[in-house]
């Protein structure tokens, strides 16, 4: 009762429509940043290293006389591929694992959920390292090394929540009347547990872009002078005391598109649940 | 003459939020003096709970209380926080309904009872001989011996026990207690009311006794007083209102208790189901290697019958299996033994031979809130069988038929693109027996459907029930432990306790005769309470 009144102070449509237009707003940027920069992002032009923003160079440049927005934009692209291709890749078998593990029960859960906790013991870090062992550094193998991190992280979720749903009676009464097991996942458990696994996602993105960050800065991701904001971020460092400037654009960078993220990620649970449509509708 | 001791006047009770102020008490009023008992008597929702606690100040801040509040000759209204916690707890106690989540789970129960006293000034060194006198005094057997167990060790009866042991501890004047043997199985319930009455006499204490039971009221009230949609509509002494009810409300409230027996056991119908010593053993595994060590019997050897169109009930107390039997002959559990489905054995069939037989064998359950999936739509709900059973359907046809099927359990069928959470528990119910119905079965297990609804709401679902089966000779399995809904149903009765059948047969000589002491014991609960405390005395 309380606890709907809150929400209706506090508005939960206001918050969807805002996430939206800053994950659509980062998007464009991305998208634009493919044919159009105002600078081209990897120029360097040395003696006009450290502007300040000036008409020429609206966020200043960079300690090589990069454009800072030129590389921001170009960097969006980046972290938004690492972003979601990680969390995609890392989510799908994790869900999967994860339904499978709460479906069958027994031994072979118990196997699964120790190949998760196995995996787990895998800091995103060292398995970076190991793929650029193999197959040499880039953008990809990073991609690679923080998706095989988020698989066991949804695993583990998805089973301990499909497990509460599965011992509700409503899966009982599917199966009563004949529903197979995939049956049921997909139809009964996915959309009860949809929302927890989208705030989640919205968690690991943001923790994949700080991720990339982290291997580009030891050479395991973005290899320069291609732009990424953990790129950005970590190149910045040297110069920390001189232009702090040159720290705070990318960070803001990702925290605004983690904040649009979350927001998107949490009005979208609440414009899914049934439960909450019809308060959504009262105050329009 | 002495002023009352509880004398409550022109209550009201609103709810603010969003500027807008929702009542849900009006004009309440009622006097209870020492050593009476007052019952407060309405159905989910009337307000009676919410009246209860305004008594002693306890609603939550967004509540607006209006009216007078005079206890003991003090306006409850007007005191400040700290003589309110004197008065908490001291001169009003409750107890709940619930005895598990009343109690702190890390807390022994020493503590738990301790805490009570130390609040209110009781000296350390006298704590413990306190407590041990209040647990005797409930009759928790080896009082001293049970200080440091915790609330998970103790059986439900035991923990509503110390529950009243914590109220009592201080001599209240006033008791409150809000369904407290609601969520008890029938035995103990009887001993727990036997108990609080015993208790109330000797300690001369008022009882505010707050239920939905009207079977209770009439065993412990003096007066009684019947809420609807928070206002009283009638009011008075126990034995002239059950003899004759005035208001509209209290006579529904009172036909509503289920009445009359199904009929005979007509035995040249055709057996549908036969099972032959049904076993479901789950393993108890331990150590490294995970060996099996025992089993706990759930099920243990259990033969039924169960004809078309006739109703077999089965009751039992929690813990006794009858949920379990059900899924089993449903085969949404493993298990042994024999499942004789139309000539056919089914109990060893797998999945996908299973499916086309679930049309016949559904299944309804206890808890219309949980067996609902909240993410889809009723006529996603009701549809989902027919799209499995008969997937050559259109989506027209499947419409036609959900329609019927909602219309058939007394649904508006316009309503069907909501969803769950929009409908009342009773309404929840008839979704739920719509999704069963849909498929047009022969046989559907019922486990408690109506454990969890309303007096008048459990009514109408027990009419429609039996006018289903008439219409469409349906056969149902009636998991249940209320014995009176069990009588108005089952022509044939199987009582179990611990997995095993106590006593069964035709449901008329059971009723008329029990034979089985349990059966003696169950019966004696259900259908006349002072039965039972009488005997626990002399015992």
């Amino acid at each position: 009762m309380r606890r709907r009144a809150s929400r209706l102070h506090r508005g939960a449509a206001p918050g969807l429509v805002l996430g939206a237009g800053l994950v659509a707003f980062l998007l464009a940027m991305a998208l634009l940043a493919l044919v159009w920069t105002p600078w081209p992002p990897a120029a360097i032009d040395v003696p006009h290293r450290l502007l300040h923003p000036s008409l020429a160079h609206w966020l200043g440049t960079d300690e090589l006389g990069r454009d800072i927005l030129s590389r921001l934009m170009a960097g969006a692209g980046v972290s938004l591929k690492v972003g979601m291709i990680a969390v995609g890749l890392g989510a799908v078998p994790g869900v999967a694992l994860g339904l499978i593990a709460s479906a069958v029960k027994g031994r072979s859960e118990d196997v699964i959920m120790q190949l998760c906790d196995f995996a787990f013991a895998f800091p995103a870090l060292l398995s970076a390292i190991m793929l650029t062992a193999t197959y040499g550094a880039g953008i990809d193998n990073a991609i690679l090394a923080i998706a095989i991190y988020n698989v066991p992280v949804f695993a583990k979720l998805t089973r301990a929540m499909a497990n509460s749903v599965m011992a509700r009676e409503f899966v009982q009464a599917a199966r009563a009347a004949g529903r197979s097991p995939a049956g049921i996942a997909v139809h009964h458990v996915v959309p009860n547990i949809l929302a927890a696994l989208l705030v989640q996602a919205t968690i690991q993105f943001s923790i994949a872009i700080l991720a990339e960050a982290a291997l580009s800065y030891l050479g395991f991701g973005t290899q320069p002078p291609e732009a990424s904001w953990g790129l950005m971020l970590s190149e910045a460092q040297n110069f920390l005391f001189v232009a702090p400037r040159l720290a705070v654009y990318p960070g803001l960078a990702i925290a605004l598109s983690v904040l649009g993220l979350s927001l998107l990620g949490d009005g979208l649970r609440d414009a899914l649940d049934p439960r909450l449509q019809k308060i959504a509708w009262q105050r329009a | 003459m002495t002023s009352p001791l509880l004398h409550v006047t022109g209550l009201g009770i609103g709810f603010q939020a969003r500027g807008a102020l929702t009542p849900v008490v009006q004009d309440v009023g009622f006097t209870l003096e020492k050593g009476r008992t007052l019952a407060l008597v309405g159905e989910s929702g009337s307000g009676k709970s919410i009246t209860a606690l305004s008594l002693a100040r306890l609603l939550p801040p967004a509540a607006r209380v209006t009216g007078h509040i005079n206890f003991a000759g003090d306006d409850v209204l007007a005191m400040s926080e700290r003589q309110l916690r004197a008065l908490r707890g001291r001169k009003i106690t409750m107890v709940f309904q619930e005895p598990m989540s009343s109690l702190n789970p890390l807390h022994s129960i020493e503590r738990q009872i301790g805490e009570i006293l130390e609040l209110h000034g009781t000296r350390k060194r006298d704590i413990r001989d306190r407590v041990v006198a209040a647990l005797a005094e409930v009759g928790i057997p080896d009082p001293a011996g049970r200080l440091g167990a915790y609330p998970h060790q103790l059986s439900g009866g035991q923990r509503q026990r110390v529950m009243i042991a914590m109220a009592l501890v201080n001599r209240p004047d006033l008791f409150i207690a809000d369904e407290p043997t609601t969520a008890l199985d029938v035995t103990v319930q009887a001993q727990i009311l036997a108990l609080l009455k015993d208790l109330q006499t000797r300690l001369g204490m008022a009882m505010l006794f707050i239920t939905h039971d009207l079977g209770i009221v009439r065993k412990i009230a003096d007066d009684v007083a019947v809420m609807q949609k928070g206002r009283i509509v009638e009011a008075g002494p126990a034995a002239s209102l059950f003899a004759g009810p005035q208001h509209p409300y209290t006579k529904m409230l009172l036909a509503a208790e289920p009445k009359g027996a199904a009929p005979a056991v007509d035995t040249t119908r055709p057996l549908l189901l036969q099972t032959g010593d049904l076993k479901v053993w789950f393993p108890v595994r331990r150590g490294l290697m995970r060996r099996v060590v025992s089993h706990i019997k759930a099920v243990d050897g259990i033969s039924l019958q169960v004809r078309a169109g006739h109703t077999l009930g089965i009751v039992g107390e929690s813990g006794s299996g009858k949920t379990t039997l059900g899924l089993a002959i449903l085969r949404l559990i493993r298990s042994q033994g024999p499942i004789i489905w139309l000539g056919k054995d089914i109990s060893s069939l797998n999945s996908t031979a299973m499916r086309p037989l679930r049309r016949d064998l559904q299944v309804v359950f206890q808890d219309p809130f949980g067996s609902l999936s909240p993410r889809m739509s009723v006529a996603q709900i009701v549809e989902e069988g027919l799209r499995i059973q008969n997937s050559s359907l259109t989506a027209t046809e499947r419409r036609s038929r959900v329609t019927a099927a909602l219309a058939a359990t007394d649904l508006d069928p316009a309503t069907m693109d909501r969803f769950p959470h929009e409908f009342s528990g009773g309404q929840r119910q008839r979704i739920a027996i719509a999704r069963a119905l849909v498929l047009e079965p022969k046989f559907i297990v019922l486990d408690e459907p109506t454990s969890a609804l309303d007096m008048s709401v459990q009514a109408q679902i027990v009419t429609l029930l039996r006018d289903l089966q008439a219409r469409h000779g349906i056969a149902y399995m009636f998991i249940s432990h209320d014995l009176k809904v069990v009588k108005a149903l089952a022509s044939d009765l199987i009582i179990m306790k611990g997995g095993k059948v106590m006593e069964s047969g035709p449901a008329a000589p059971i009723f008329a005769a029990p034979q089985h002491p349990y059966t003696r014991a169950l019966f004696a609960a259900a259908f006349n309470i002072e039965a039972v405390s009488a005997a626990e005395v002399a015992g």
